[in-house]
């Protein structure tokens, strides 16, 4: 690492930024930012898509994208003055003294070369050292970025590594260069939490040593209290506030700040009112991709999910990307039909296969779209989206639909104007409430929401999920919510579905969730989501533990074992590598571990790790 | 029913304006032939051969001394029915068939691929001479020659398209509702690849406009004395060295017909706002 005194101090003094429009007049992307940063700190710069963080970051390399041109009174890195120097300047800048670590590593490496080919490339585009100076540094960073096998990792291609390794393989890369500034442009936004909180932690380490200042851009103001001195935050391309972390955070003087804050932490709702009849009934179903064999598909992806739903309730499913949770609502949806087991609507059996189930049984069941860019077809006007249900499950044509249309728009609190566009002409977050719309439309009994506020901003999330919670309640539709956000699945289900590699690990009501008995995962997954406080994620790797070492051989294989095995910083030798975890159930909650309730209530180690 | 004809006519570009005239000024030539054309179409009514442009014969006499505008007029209806139609046909079976592979996909998607690459691999010049020398020569015969001929590339490119298209969120959202596959094909792909289909449809007008051509030339194509724009080219070859009217305005009126209608084509952007 390099001595820390090379970091350099910014200056920025009324930054803009122009695109030049197909007609030829210009609009500001972002207008007169100033801040100042001393050298070894980090600055966050938070807000929403289009808030302009990212042009700004990219502004400190003197580099706009789609052909904005940057006009500032100063931007000062170090000794640089960013803002005159020319072309063939700023290429010797960049990469060398300010590095770049972007959003999704997968699609900045290039797959078809060698990660350590890449790694060290900046190094030798600048012709800093000789190659085989350039991989020892190389290997030196992997191993201060906790990497597995940093001597043989960088010979690996981009497809062979996980996307947190991913990520800090593309630390590497920007920090090789000992650069004075790092920018780092939401690099763990696209990481599961149990991922994002180890990143985030080797960023934070990496770059207190190397003693770099740094840009740390991001939406998520929780993730920026863990690593940020200063906190910028903005709004359609202006700067709302600047100040400390610790201010900013506890004592926001801006409106909008407030509202981020309170976006990022969703109070909870009160209790649904249920029926007591039982709406959808979902038992033993396994299902998977290929073929299917004795009930089992060839490569399976849920394992005997169990729940009943009454009428008005909410079941949250959460999980790390890739344990099964999207596929649950394909299942339900008839979408993928169930290798085995059986969906039940108010009692009676429907179909596994979409194609088999009645247009009613259809109607009752809707599913709404993660995507809502890719689930509007951008053909269509809104007016045509919406009617379609309605002609289609209702009968319902002409005046009545256009009637109607109008009636949901209002519903979602959209100006009926809007009918004659196309999904193109608008916003994210109109998007995702037309998307809504086209299922409340079907007047569904089940609604499942897969991922629905994913990809949309905190504070225009918040609003879809506040819409969704109010319509399901005045309209008494049970909903299955799917997301990878614990806080906002806590915040707004009755219940809770725990998945892990596609195994329920845990199902709870909203109560014995909140409660101390909790399986290892979801202790996991509910401790690795960042806390506001500045000393949360040194707290957090005080309180971690290893894992039971397990051979994946181990134990009898017509058994299944705990999917959790490999990570479970609690496993028992002997026990949880040879038998599968039973189920045990308590009144509100259904565990599959070997550990009895009590025990699962103590939050420390049962009984320390047998190494192999 | 005139309106938003109107208003799309309005929102087209300039060259689009061009190409939309130039499209509907063949058409209406191809429609009228009978009552515009001033001689009759194989009637020798020049002493010369490959006279120059006269008040009498606006374009002057052909290879035989019969008028050049009456053969052009003529021509046009041949080409502009049969070169279009023959188009439309293999774009309309072609993408009609592909939309059927993408949505049922699996073996219904393996047979109609397998039979399209064999249809693929018949030489068409080879496979029209058969046919004509089966059949005989005749209208009806040479439009099924042509669409037949070029309906396995469109099927190619309209399949890639559909198959893009089936992977899509809003086709799933359909799929869901419980859509029949030809309201699925019809409103959620359809207008979804309908301007590259139209580009493609562009193409192939031209190629037909080629094979038939190229069959007049063999004489198997458009039976004397009626002639499309691609023969009357081929009959007055000989007038090329002399740079004849008669050869250089079939030339022109195929040219003015395939680039009138590619502006067209590329000028139509379904979808976009208007």
């Amino acid at each position: 690492m390099s001595p820390a005194a090379k970091a350099a101090s910014v200056d920025v003094r009324g930054l803009s930024v122009h695109a030049v429009r197909a007609d030829g007049s210009s609009k500001a992307i972002v207008e007169d930012i100033s801040f100042s940063l001393p050298p070894g700190e980090v600055l966050a710069l938070i807000g929403e898509s289009g808030s302009g963080k990212t042009t700004i970051a990219l502004a400190m390399m003197g580099f706009s994208r789609f052909g904005g041109t940057i006009s500032a009174e100063e931007i000062r890195v170090g000794d640089m003055r960013i803002d005159q120097m020319d072309e063939h300047a700023l290429t010797g800048v960049r990469g060398h003294r300010i590095a770049y670590i972007a959003q999704s590593a997968a699609a900045a490496f290039n797959p078809s070369r060698p990660i350590m080919a890449q790694v060290i490339e900046p190094l030798l585009v600048h012709g800093q050292c000789s190659r085989k100076a350039a991989e020892a540094k190389a290997i030196t960073l992997f191993r201060a970025l906790a990497l597995p096998e940093p001597e043989t990792i960088g010979s690996r291609y981009p497809h062979q590594v996980s996307g947190g390794q991913l990520q800090r393989l593309m630390a590497a890369m920007a920090l090789i260069s000992d650069p004075e500034l790092v920018i780092l442009d939401e690099p763990t936004t696209a990481l599961d939490v149990t991922t994002q909180v180890e990143v985030l932690r080797t960023f934070k380490s990496v770059i207190a040593q190397s003693g770099a200042t740094a840009i740390y851009v991001s939406h998520d103001l929780a993730v920026v209290a863990q690593v940020a001195d200063r906190i910028v935050v903005l709004k359609d391309g202006r700067m709302c506030e600047d100040g400390r972390a610790g201010q900013i955070l506890e004592a926001p003087a801006n409106g909008y700040t407030r509202a981020l804050l309170s976006a990022a932490r969703p109070a909870a709702r009160p209790a649904s009112q249920t029926a007591a009849e039982n709406v959808l009934t979902v038992s033993g179903i396994h299902a998977g991709y290929g073929r299917v064999t004795d009930g089992v598909p060839a490569i399976p992806v849920l394992t005997n999910i169990d729940f009943t739903l009454k009428r008005g309730a909410t079941l949250g499913v959460i999980g790390e990307s890739g344990s099964g949770k999207s596929t649950l609502a394909r299942v339900i949806a008839g979408l993928l039909p169930a290798a085995r087991g059986e969906v039940r609507l108010e009692g009676e059996r429907i179909a596994p296969r979409m194609e088999d189930r009645s247009r009613e049984q259809l109607r009752r069941i809707q599913l709404v779209f993660q995507n809502a860019d890719t689930a509007l077809n951008p053909a269509q006007t809104v007016g045509q989206i919406l009617a379609r249900p309605l002609a289609f499950y209702h009968g319902i044509k002409g005046a009545q639909a256009h009637a109607r249309v109008a009636e949901l728009l209002d519903m979602i609190r959209l100006p009926a104007s809007i009918m004659d566009r196309r999904s193109n002409e608008l916003s994210g977050g109109q998007k995702q409430r037309v998307n809504l719309a086209r299922a409340f439309a079907a007047q569904p009994d089940v609604l499942l929401c897969d991922e629905v506020t994913s990809a949309l901003d905190t504070v225009v999330g918040a609003a879809i999920l506040d819409l969704i919670d109010e319509l399901r309640r005045e309209l008494g539709i049970t909903t299955v919510f799917i997301s990878h956000d614990i806080t906002t699945v806590r915040a707004f289900c009755d219940q809770m579905l725990v998945l892990y590699a596609g195994t329920p690990v845990e199902l709870s009501t909203r109560e014995t969730f909140a409660g101390a008995v909790r399986h290892p995962y979801t202790r996991l997954l509910v401790d690795s989501v960042p806390e506001m406080d500045p000393e949360w994620l040194a707290q957090r790797a005080a309180a971690e533990r290893p894992a039971l070492a397990v051979s994946p051989s181990s134990g009898p294989r017509s058994q299944p074992l705990c999917r959790f095995l490999a990570r479970c910083p609690v496993a028992v030798a002997g026990t949880c590598d040879v038998l599968p975890p039973p189920v045990q159930e308590t009144a509100g909650q259904r565990l599959m571990c070997h550990h009895t309730t009590a025990q699962l209530a103590a939050p420390a180690p049962l009984s320390e790790p047998v190494a192999p | 029913m005139m309106k938003p004809i109107f208003r799309t006519v309005r929102a087209l570009p300039l060259s689009g304006r061009i190409g939309l005239g130039l499209v509907l000024f063949w058409i209406a030539i191809a429609a009228l032939a009978p009552l515009i054309a001033p001689y009759g179409v194989g009637t020798f009514v020049d002493e010369e051969v490959f006279s120059p442009a006269s008040a009498r014969l606006w374009l002057g006499s052909d290879y035989l001394g019969r008028d050049v505008l009456t053969r052009i007029i003529w021509g046009s209806r041949n080409t502009v029915f049969l070169a279009l139609g023959a188009a439309l046909m293999a774009v309309a079976i072609g993408t009609s068939v592909a939309m059927l592979a993408a949505i049922r996909g699996g073996w219904t998607d393996q047979i109609l691929c397998r039979a399209m690459d064999t249809l693929i691999s018949i030489p068409s010049k080879i496979f029209a001479l058969v046919m004509v020398a089966a059949f005989g020569s005749s209208m009806t015969l040479l439009l099924a020659i042509a669409a037949f001929t070029y309906t396995p590339g469109n099927f190619r490119i309209s399949r890639a398209l559909a198959m893009n298209l089936v992977a899509l969120d809003f086709v799933q959202v359909a799929r869901a509702r419980g859509e029949r596959s030809f309201h699925i094909a019809l409103r959620e792909m359809l207008p979804n690849m309908i301007h590259p289909l139209l580009a493609d449809l562009g193409l192939r007008f031209v190629f037909v406009v080629l094979l038939l051509s190229g069959l007049s030339f063999l004489g198997l194509g458009v039976q004397p004395p009626h002639a499309d724009l691609g023969s009357l080219v081929r009959e007055n070859i000989s007038g090329l060295s002399s740079g004849a009217l008669a050869i250089v305005a079939p030339a022109v009126a195929i040219a003015t017909l395939t680039v009138g209608a590619n502006l067209l084509i590329d000028a139509i952007k379904p979808g976009a706002k208007t």
